[in-house]
């Protein structure tokens, strides 16, 4: 119960708090179009902070589909649940969040601008993985280095091997041993068979 | 009076655990063959004794004794007989008895080996066994005692098993898992026997090696039992969702592999025993690694895990046998060199090398993934989630590099082997195995990472049939005998090779399944009203009824009646369907049509909300999904052609 009115309160704070919106309007690219969000933006956003929720972009929450909804929320993870996408996640904390997620994606929000939301109000946790920056980029960096220090051990292992034994006569025996006729080959084969089955009995 | 039994009979075990511990330490310090003697009767005793002890716990559960909180946490009274029997590791205290049950079962066989042949071995094998089962006991004893009744008035029924247990898949899953993971104790405990004892020959390893294929297989099958179980009960359209419980099974499959590989080296060459010793050390303490996380809470949480009871113990167990395995193994470390040494980089042992290397390195990868996120909690206060991108990223590459090496290890030799004789050997397979991407192209397929992949699974699958073939055929037309009676004498005479060779095609079998699965899958979401449909890959699903009825057990059941439509035809009818049980658990069990070719999944999306006029549908599109489970026979098939008694010892 606890959690779930928690949802509510941040639902209700997203709401009363747009200003992600506009930073997200002067992002756009084009000079014009630009300028006629902005225009629309100033007109609207008196009344949309007034009333609440308002679609920017034609249509409300429900002109958003549920796939749309879950190509963002299969990129989170429930911030209750352990370990369990957002997109599957059956509490009622987790339905609240997927329509938070629809009604930001019907105001015009970008996936990012949602993700950023999202780890802004509940840690880094929500992401399906630790972000690129500080004590997290030990995530990405520690499992190459100990990979790579071992294929180095065994690469190094592997040339003090054959410095210390004189291979390049026994190469050169193996590979002139199968001569180029079918049979010597076969013949070669079952000897190599029959050696392997003998040495393991 | 039974729960007081039940308990007695528990304690009383661990005691005559404890001292047949003692005995043969103070026995092998004396040479006294009576006090070791007396050790190996105790510890077959603890065989009946939590016999009787897990028979009272299944009495209690079966017979409804709810004044014992373990039997009023685990049953109720609408739970039918075989779940109130398989209840009994359906919660920690149980499972932990289970364990100890396992341990003591396979330390008794054992302790009735006859000891004429390995007297030396034997009695630390027993001992280290025995360690390891006086922990679990202990465990039961002090923190968590599955006979421990309710204070007060006693209540007339039961919580019941969770309803995601229930399942057959989650019947059987955990015991083969933890036969997986109690059975490398076996081999461990020789392990450690050889390091104390320096016997440091590969009798350890003769001894213990269809013992351990055994385990490799349970463990395996508790896998794949657990993948279905998710597939079939979770309801996120998939198998494997990179979950650390998930991971923490996996990783001492990685080392076992990796080990089941590595001592034919060690049979074969007398190479890389140090090597053998770690891995076998590092499967052990992984499978108390991955007990141990399931088990103190402490993948929730950090401080969790200081709160738990069992959790220090754990660690602290996984520390002591880690830190004193590692210093025997250093203080043997002479005595285990190398027999003969590594010719050249493209020898079977050099390749198998190879392969070890790449299992440990989804190791290093699973190890930091799962523990990350408590270093996190730890360093900066903050949790972070490591998801199945992370490891998808990583593991991805190295799954496929393991694939090349099942395609190119089989052809090259003891011994030397150079580029030239392996080409000579890999180029008719390699030009065989070259149709499936071509195949694959015409069928539509674009993306260069299933083509790779599928090449590689028709590469495996090619070189695994050449080898059996190749051998078959040289033997029949030296012996002159039929083609089939000598591809049976090939195979009996090794059987482990060849059982290999099965497991192989196995892996690759479920690779196409898991290529299908990543790489194609599609999936869509909507509200219908009944009469609409949802189209998705060129399937039709029309939804034709809902169904809401109380079941004769207690749950309450929504249930939608579904066509499937393809090219105009209804070429099936699924059921989707979401139950809540008496005490507000739910599960989604979805709908499935299942083909070799792909898996039509729907789930009804409960947690949307549901009525007749606006039910929400997931669809999902899993493609090859069935050649995961098809490789799973196969592989029973492979390991039974590998483990089954020839007749040697």
């Amino acid at each position: 119960m606890r959690r779930s009115g928690l949802i509510f309160l941040e639902i209700a704070s997203a709401e009363k708090h747009p200003p992600r919106k506009f930073i997200h309007f002067f992002d756009l690219s084009k000079p014009m179009k630009k300028i006629n969000l902005v225009l629309l933006a100033l007109i609207i956003g008196s009344l949309f902070l007034s009333v609440g929720t308002v679609a920017a972009q034609g249509g409300g929450p429900e002109s958003i589909s549920d796939d749309e909804v879950n190509a963002v929320a299969e990129q989170l993870f429930c911030p209750v649940c352990e370990n369990t996408p957002l997109d599957v996640c059956e509490t009622q904390a987790c339905k609240q969040w997927r329509e938070l997620i629809r009604l930001k994606l019907s105001e015009g929000w970008t996936e990012q601008e949602i993700k950023d939301y999202f780890v802004a109000n509940y840690g880094a946790r929500v992401l399906d993985e630790p972000p690129l920056e500080g004590f997290h980029l030990l995530a990405y960096v520690v499992p190459p280095i100990i990979i790579l220090i071992g294929f180095i051990i065994l690469f190094r292992a592997f040339m003090q091997w054959r410095s210390n034994d004189d291979d390049a006569e026994d190469a050169k025996i193996a590979e002139a041993s199968p001569t180029s006729t079918p049979d010597a080959d076969e013949d070669d084969y079952i000897a190599r068979l029959e050696a392997e089955m003998k040495k393991r009995d | 009076m039974l729960p007081s039994l039940g308990y007695g009979v528990l304690i009383l075990t661990l005691l005559v655990t404890v001292y047949s511990v003692l005995i043969a330490l103070v026995g092998q310090k004396k040479q006294s063959a009576a006090m070791i003697e007396s050790a190996r009767r105790a510890m077959l005793l603890t065989w009946p004794l939590l016999t009787i002890s897990a028979a009272i716990l299944i009495y209690l559960l079966v017979n409804e004794h709810y004044e014992v909180e373990y039997v009023w946490s685990v049953t109720n009274r609408t739970m039918p007989l075989y779940l109130k029997v398989t209840a009994w590791w359906g919660g920690q205290p149980g499972s932990l008895l289970f364990w100890g049950w396992l341990l003591s079962s396979f330390t008794s066989l054992v302790a009735l080996r006859r000891w004429d042949r390995d007297r030396e071995l034997l009695p630390w094998v027993l001992t280290i066994s025995g360690i390891t089962l006086a922990f679990f006991l202990a465990l039961n004893v002090f923190f968590e005692n599955p006979f421990k009744l309710i204070p007060g008035i006693a209540p007339t029924d039961g919580r019941g098993l969770n309803p995601l247990l229930r399942h057959p898949g989650m019947i059987i899953h955990p015991p083969m898992q933890y036969l997986g993971f109690v059975s490398f104790t076996i081999p461990f405990s020789f392990a450690i026997a050889a390091l104390i004892t320096g016997r440091t020959d590969d009798r350890w390893i003769r001894l213990t090696r269809r013992w351990t294929l055994w385990a490799w297989l349970f463990l395996s099958l508790g896998l794949v039992l657990g993948m279905r179980w998710a597939y079939d009960v979770l309801g996120w359209g998939g198998y494997w969702g990179w979950d650390p419980v998930e991971i923490s099974a996996l990783m001492p499959w990685l080392t076992g592999t990796a080990f089941l590989h590595s001592v034919m080296i060690q049979e074969k060459r007398g190479m890389l025993k140090h090597w053998n010793m770690i891995l076998i050390i590092l499967t052990y303490d992984l499978v108390l690694f991955g007990t141990f996380l399931t088990r103190s809470g402490v993948l929730s949480s950090v401080h969790a895990f200081a709160q738990s009871e069992i959790g220090p113990l754990f660690f602290i167990f996984i520390g002591f046998t880690f830190i004193v395995s590692i210093a025997l193994l250093i203080w043997r470390w002479s005595d285990l060199k190398s027999e003969t040494e590594m010719k050249s980089l493209l020898s079977r042992e050099a390749l198998f090398l190879l392969n070890n290397l790449l299992f440990l390195s989804i190791l290093v990868i699973c190890f930091w993934g799962v523990i990350f996120p408590l270093l996190s909690e730890l360093f900066t206060g903050s949790k972070v989630t490591v998801g199945p991108p992370f490891y998808e990223r990583a593991t991805g590459p190295i799954w496929g590099a393991l694939m090349l090496l099942m395609g190119v290890a089989p052809l090259s030799g003891w011994g030397i082997s150079t580029v030239k004789t392996l080409g000579r050997a890999i180029w008719k397979p390699a030009l065989v195995a070259l149709l499936a991407p071509i195949w694959a192209l015409a069928a539509g397929v674009t993306n260069w990472i299933p083509l790779l992949g599928f090449t590689l699974v028709a590469l495996v699958i090619t070189v695994s049939i050449y080898e059996f073939w190749r051998g078959a055929q040289a033997r029949s037309r030296k012996s002159g005998k039929n083609f089939l009676v000598e591809l049976v004498n090939l195979v009996k005479r090794n059987r482990r090779r060849y059982g290999g060779y099965i497991i192989h095609i196995s892996m690759v079998l479920m690779g196409i399944g898991i290529i299908g699965i990543e790489m194609f899958q599609t999936d869509t979401q909507r509200h219908i009203s009944i009469g609409e449909t949802i189209e998705l890959a060129g399937y039709t699903v029309r939804y034709d009824d809902l169904e809401q009825f109380r079941h004769e057990d207690g749950r309450y059941v929504t249930r939608a009646e579904l066509t499937l439509i393809k090219n105009g035809k209804e070429i099936d009818h699924l059921a989707p369907r979401f139950d809540i049980y008496p005490d507000g658990q739910p599960m989604t069990i979805p709908g499935v049509r299942s083909t070799l070719v792909d898996d039509i999944y729907v789930i009804l999306v409960n947690w949307e909300g549901i009525t007749p006029n606006s039910t929400p549908f997931k669809v999902y599109h899993n493609p090859l999904v069935k050649w995961v489970w098809i490789g799973g026979f196969v592989f029973i098939f492979g390991i039974l052609v590998a483990a089954w008694s020839d007749g040697e010892e």
